[in-house]
């Protein structure tokens, strides 16, 4: 069990989402992903991500313009 | 994976290549399966070199659109087609070549960037994809 942050600020679309993907796919079960970005859509978006692949969405943090969203990966993926 | 995503990309623009790719890596990270098949003008963005060479859909003016649209696009710090497809590749998304275009352009397989096809095909394999699809999209 890990925590890993990705960092996708000042990154646009899909950028933030692809990134997000990418570190779920290489991610083993019971690890903790801290994604922090800029781009708005993707504050709503990578949830619908976490939601469509069946991860834990654990929080969203927000400080102006700023959004962190912590997903966990579940034991069976 | 669920769900399958599958476009047609028939349209060499650049523009409309970004919204292929856009579209297919949003799928991919979305955690669907992703075929993308190239044909007719799409095909030519397969070849060697050629990804990001496509004109402007629209104002192109000789380049100089497409020149001004690249500089707006890297400032807003949009990804580059090149980096684009490699995230494609990379989520394992499928690159289609259509057989058909080959032999009417006079295009070989030495001419494409195998690397990154997964396959030649023809309009079968697409109808066979498409069925299975929850999304299709012409572009």
């Amino acid at each position: 069990m890990a925590e890993r942050k990705i960092n996708v600020k000042g990154e646009t679309c899909p950028v933030p989402l692809v990134e997000t993907r990418k570190a779920v796919r290489t991610a083993e079960p019971g690890d903790v992903l801290i994604i922090q970005g800029d781009h708005p859509p993707s504050k709503d978006e990578i949830p619908m991500a976490v939601d469509a692949l069946g991860l834990e969405l654990l929080g969203i943090e927000e400080d102006g313009k700023n959004w962190t969203i912590k997903i966990k990966i579940p034991a069976e993926v | 994976m669920t769900g399958k995503t599958t476009l047609i990309v028939q349209s060499g623009d650049h523009d409309k290549v970004y919204s292929a790719f856009i579209i297919g890596n949003g799928a991919l990270s979305m955690g669907m399966e992703v075929s993308m098949y190239f044909t007719f003008w799409g095909l030519e963005r397969l070849k060697k070199g050629k990804l990001d060479k496509g004109p402007l859909s629209k104002m192109n003016f000789l380049g100089l659109g497409k020149w001004i649209m690249k500089r707006k696009m890297k400032k807003s710090n949009v990804r580059e087609l090149e980096d684009m497809m490699d995230d494609f590749v990379e989520l394992g998304g499928k690159i289609l070549a259509c057989d058909m275009t080959m032999e009417i352009m006079g295009v070989e397989k030495k001419d494409l960037r195998d690397e990154v096809i997964s396959d030649y095909c023809a309009v079968g394999t697409y109808i066979k994809e498409a069925k299975e699809s929850d999304i299709t999209l012409f572009i």
